[in-house]
């Protein structure tokens, strides 16, 4: 019989000890499979849109063409991805519109931006499934979603170029580029709040969050969460 | 045309290197004088001639314009105007010889993303050079002449190239060779331009008063000029814009909207980063989990006390 020692030997204990004191931790569902995928798709294709579209906004980052063949490649396959998520937008929109209303809350929340920002969470109200700025993220996307698309379809020429005029096509190549720009930095912003505010990505990757989390940000959701599961008895599979 | 090895390049679509400038170059200008034209349209059989195009077969609509507009295979067209003259009572057939005007400042290389692909030659001749092209249609939007056109075989862009491989070699362009009434000639801008004002002179002292030079300054200037009857109504010659300029739309998207646009994104990263560093994360407490597991049981027993019978 061979006797293996370990130097981990040692410290097994103290681990053992440190995993006792954790404490037991809530998890609440916040996100189901599909509307992740449905996420990720949209931000899958979102990237690839911003890189492609980079590409052909300034010659600076004109070598990002690069990653999708070349010029040419680049320009012809642009606007197909740009169709995709047109459609993996709107099924998104179709699932969350209604829990982006805005409410009495998010006033609340938006005059205390300073406290946001300083992360006082203690000074904020209650709020329900999203805070003012996921709504603004949400609402935001929509509208630069909706203008990219119509203009890309005006400056789309390989198929569209008969419909409009020289000049309505520089009002869309325009609009189409500060949309982008402007629809850039809103998700340089949502993915820093997503690295800002720990816990926060388990939601899109995981489905779930922590108890503490959603006690600590959206009080209001958990409350009526923890409300509707015992009273049916059953998680919400919707995770609204 | 995509050889420009004997000639220096000027300006250079999405580049910011310096071009070389030690070497002077003479600007050349090709003069169009309107009033010398017959429409015979030789200059569009010795440009496909010369450039090897052949434009597909097309159909007539009633009007001597043929074909109807430029194509990527049509780089120079004859448009046809019928002007009645109400002072003199007289019908002027107005044929203008459309193509590139070689802008000074010109629409299409500043609109231009592919580095490269729209060269102008210190010369003053503009040239896409099809290789770098990526067909993405923004010359199209830059051109304030509507002269580009995208080619639906191959998704690149053509126009006149005053035929830059025929002059880096001391030749005139094909159509001003072929021009059987010296209409169009071929020079020195400045030789054009004095040549020019000899015609307009000799315009003028035969009742063409408001004869004149299409040299716009809106655009710096054109290498290709015409010698115009009516120079007050360059509209009268199937659209000729009177005061062409780079449209201020695609001034500011290619100017003020890159600036705009690299300075929000990376306000909105950098913005991140100096928050993190300051405020840092926003990290869930210990007793707030606590909390959440405190609501669910109180949640729990107040559910499960309702469920009791009485």
């Amino acid at each position: 019989m061979t006797i293996h020692t370990d130097v981990r030997d040692d410290r097994s204990h103290v681990l053992h000890e440190v995993k006792v004191e954790t404490p037991e931790i809530l998890l609440v569902p916040r996100y189901t499979g599909v509307q992740r995928v449905n996420h990720w798709i949209t931000a899958i294709l979102f990237t690839l849109l911003g890189l492609s579209g980079l590409a052909m906004f300034t010659p600076f980052l004109f070598f990002l063409s690069g990653l999708f063949g070349g010029g040419q490649a680049t320009r012809a396959i642009h606007p197909w991805f740009g169709v995709f998520l047109m459609a993996s937008f709107a099924i998104l929109f179709l699932r969350f519109w209604r829990l982006n209303l805005p409410n009495r809350d998010d006033v609340e929340w938006s005059m205390k931006i300073k406290d946001v920002v300083t992360n006082r969470e203690d000074r904020l109200p209650e709020l329900g499934k999203y805070n003012a700025g996921q709504k603004g993220v949400f609402w935001g996307q929509t509208v630069l979603i909706g203008i990219m698309f119509v203009t890309g379809l005006v400056i789309w020429d390989q198929y569209f170029y008969q419909y409009t005029t020289i000049d309505t096509k520089r009002w869309a190549v325009l609009a189409h580029s500060l949309a982008a720009v402007i629809a850039i930095a809103i998700i340089f912003v949502h993915i820093y709040a997503g690295i800002w505010v720990r816990g926060t990505g388990r939601a899109m990757v995981r489905g779930t969050v922590t108890g503490g989390w959603a006690y600590r940000h959206h009080r209001k959701w958990l409350r009526q969460l923890v409300g509707t599961k015992t009273r049916h008895g059953s998680t919400d599979k919707h995770g609204s | 045309m995509a050889d420009y090895s004997s000639l220096d390049i000027r300006q250079r679509s999405a580049s910011t290197e310096t071009p070389p400038a030690i070497r002077s170059h003479m600007e050349v200008a090709k003069l169009i004088d309107v009033s010398k034209c017959i429409g015979c349209k030789a200059c569009q059989a010795a440009c496909e001639e010369w450039n090897d195009l052949r434009e597909d077969i097309g159909v007539n609509v009633g009007v001597y314009d043929n074909p109807h507009d430029l194509t990527p295979k049509s780089w120079t067209l004859m448009r046809f105007a019928e002007y009645e003259n109400e002072g003199t009572g007289n019908l002027e057939w107005l044929i203008r010889k459309d193509g590139c005007m070689h802008c000074t400042d010109p629409g299409c290389l500043k609109a231009c993303p592919s580095p490269g692909a729209i060269v102008q030659y210190s010369n003053g001749i503009v040239d896409f050079i099809e290789e770098a092209c990526i067909g993405c249609g923004y010359c199209v939007k830059g051109c304030p002449f509507n002269i580009p056109r995208i080619s639906e075989k191959d998704h690149k862009a053509y126009k006149c190239t005053l035929c830059s491989d025929r002059v880096a070699v001391g030749q005139a362009p094909a159509c001003a060779k072929a021009c059987p009434t010296g209409a169009i000639m071929f020079g020195t801008k400045e030789a054009m331009i004095e040549q020019a004002h000899d015609r307009i002179e000799d315009l003028q002292s035969r009742g063409f008063d408001k004869a004149g030079l299409y040299d716009p300054a809106g655009v710096g200037g054109t290498h290709v000029m015409y010698v115009l009857h009516h120079a007050d109504k360059p509209g009268l010659y199937s659209g000729l814009p009177t005061d062409p300029k780079i449209s201020p739309l695609v001034a500011f998207w290619k100017g003020g909207a890159k600036v705009f646009g690299l300075a929000t994104m990376g306000f909105a990263a950098v913005a991140g980063f100096f928050h993190y560093i300051t405020a840092g994360p926003n990290e869930v407490e210990a007793a707030e989990e606590e909390e959440a597991i405190e609501m669910e049981d109180k949640a729990r027993a107040r559910d499960e006390t309702e469920a009791r019978p009485h």
